[in-house]
């Protein structure tokens, strides 16, 4: 295993069985991810792009082609791979602390006691900043801070790759940058890799090391990848103006737009 | 101003089955000034109240002009006597055969308890099972599809033979009948639990018992206590016509007595307490589910 290939995916297609024959959304994708690395997947709707993630989380097992994790064939979904759900998908029966506690419960109970899963969980969800409303039920907060609640539950299990599927998209804008910037030092304190789906341009530029852009579907690939050398910790502020982040941005605006323009179905 | 909240309040409980939203409740710290807080709320009540009392009032109306003339249906004023002498003691006992109105509803109602919670015990695991399993739904959705407009009174005869007991046969005409619901509610509930739920489960990769009792058992809940509701409704139609069969003490029992007596008032008594039961037991069901309902 190296860390230069934490998770590697080779040659993998996937297709689907539907009712009207077989439907290509994937082929041929070949992508490996450094430990640590934080990578955007972007592109347009239909793309694909979710697909490839839940191949990474393991929810899907793909049709071609070889899927590894720390070296080893992903076999299914499992803990080592957390996943940030779209709609923050908390259970609504149970509160914010529980929530994250299923999951701790579940990684961590063989070698620590209820105390020490205890403090866990909560110490999660104060790098969050929900420590206030652990034990409110999702129904009674705000969507921002429910998806800070899937995000603790992700983090909570100490996966070896965080996969966020468009964690932010349903927040609006100043929440969803506020998130951005948390994600951010999160992800620099635990170090964590991470492989985010986005269609937010100035999201994958801010956050990511790579940026990985796929063609339009079906049958999707990689088309580019651009890597973001931009140092860190990165501040929104000042690269707003910044000629670099500029140039990155309109490099993968170039590519949505110009080279793989929107589908007129889509 | 307090009698009328609290008046305003129990109009809003006693509405749940039309899902009436509460109406607002008067406070003092908010809202213009006080007395027209007080005049909207009293219209709430009366807007409430008035409808039901008037429809209650013609039926009653109609009633006393059908039977002034005399016949063979009592007035209402003859029924409403024959009541207050029936509840003034509903719980003497002279034997087997001739015991208290109050004795009879108990005894209805302890075999509802008994049939509907042995199909309770059965139908709910069965509805998971067959939610959970394609397989077993293949196999046993058939067989349930051609029981269950079956009229529960029919299976009568097989629990007589099987039991050798008119209770234990009516209990199980009660069993009969509140099972399929409760199945097929639950099964329902089951295929029903929203995938993003199962996804957690998987990515947690959670024990079955744990993806039971943390993500299927509540989100299933709701779909289990309309079930419930159902299968009590039914069952509390059932009781009435199983014990005129099978004899005993009951409330169905009572009425076909009270028929073989010629005392008609009786039975009109028993169609208002039976309702009366029945229109208790649904509504405490509704008033336990919306208790228990969360809101994603």
């Amino acid at each position: 295993m190296s860390t230069e290939k934490f998770v590697q995916v080779e040659k993998v297609g996937m297709t689907f069985d539907t009712k009207k024959g077989k439907f290509v959304a994937l082929r041929d994708i070949d992508l490996n991810i450094r430990q640590g690395e934080f990578v955007s997947l972007i592109g347009h709707s239909g793309c694909g792009k979710s697909t490839l993630l839940n191949l990474i989380a393991g929810l899907t097992l793909p049709t071609a082609g070889v899927m590894l994790c720390a070296g080893r064939e992903i076999p299914g979904p499992g803990p080592e791979r957390a996943v940030v759900f779209q709609n923050h998908s908390l259970l609504p029966w149970l509160t914010c602390f529980e929530n994250v506690y299923l999951a701790v419960e579940r990684v961590f109970a063989a070698n620590e006691n209820k105390a020490q899963l205890k403090e866990r969980t909560t110490k999660v969800l104060e790098l969050v900043g929900l420590a206030h409303a652990m034990h409110k039920y999702p129904g009674e907060i705000s969507g921002g801070m429910k998806q800070r609640v899937g995000i603790a539950r992700a983090l909570a299990m100490e996966p070896k790759v965080l996969l966020m599927d468009e964690p932010f998209g349903a927040l609006d804008a100043l929440t969803r940058a506020r998130l951005q910037d948390e994600l951010m030092k999160i992800c620099e304190a635990t170090h964590a890799t991470t492989v985010m789906v986005t269609h937010d341009v100035d999201e994958a530029v801010l956050l990511s090391d790579r940026i990985v852009m796929m063609t339009n579907g079906p049958a999707a690939t990689i088309g580019e990848i651009l890597s973001v050398d931009l140092p860190r910790p990165r501040e929104r502020l000042s690269l707003a103006h910044d000629p670099q982040y500029m140039d990155y941005r309109s490099a993968v605006i170039e590519f949505l737009y110009a080279k793989q323009s929107h589908p007129i179905a889509a | 101003m307090t009698a009328v909240t609290v008046d305003a309040l129990k109009v809003s409980s006693g509405e749940t089955a039309l899902k009436v939203p509460p109406p607002p409740v008067p406070s003092k710290l908010s809202g213009p000034s006080s007395s027209e807080t007080d005049a909207a709320a009293l219209r709430a009540v009366l807007g409430a109240v008035l409808p039901p009392l008037m429809g209650l009032v013609l039926l009653i109306g109609i009633w006393h002009l059908a039977t002034m003339n005399g016949g063979s249906i009592p007035t209402p004023g003859k029924t409403w006597d024959a009541a207050a002498k029936l509840f003034a003691d509903p719980f003497y006992s002279n034997g087997p055969n001739d015991q208290g109105i109050g004795w009879n509803i108990l005894s209805s109602l302890q075999r509802v308890a008994i049939g509907f919670g042995i199909a309770a015990l059965v139908g709910i695991p069965a509805g998971f099972i067959l939610g959970r399993f394609a397989t077993m739904a293949g196999m046993v959705n058939p067989i349930i599809s051609l029981l269950r407009p079956v009229s529960p009174l029919a299976w009568l005869p097989i629990g007589l033979l099987v039991f050798q007991k008119a209770d234990s046969a009516a209990i199980w005409t009660i069993f009969i009948c509140s099972i399929w619901p409760m199945i097929m509610n639950t099964a329902q509930g089951v295929m029903r639990v929203p995938q993003d739920y199962l996804n957690v489960a998987r990515v947690l990769n959670l024990s079955e018992w744990k993806i039971v009792t943390k993500i299927l058992f509540p989100s299933v809940l709701p779909y289990m206590l309309t079930g419930i509701r159902l299968s009590i409704g039914t069952a509390w139609l059932v009781i009435v016509a199983a014990e005129m069969l099978t004899g005993g003490v009951g409330i169905g029992f009572w009425v076909w007595d009270e028929w073989n007596n010629l005392k008609v008032e009786h039975i009109i008594i028993a169609i208002f307490v039976i309702g009366i039961v029945g229109l208790i037991l649904e509504q405490s069901l509704l008033l336990l589910a919306r208790r228990l309902h969360t809101e994603s």
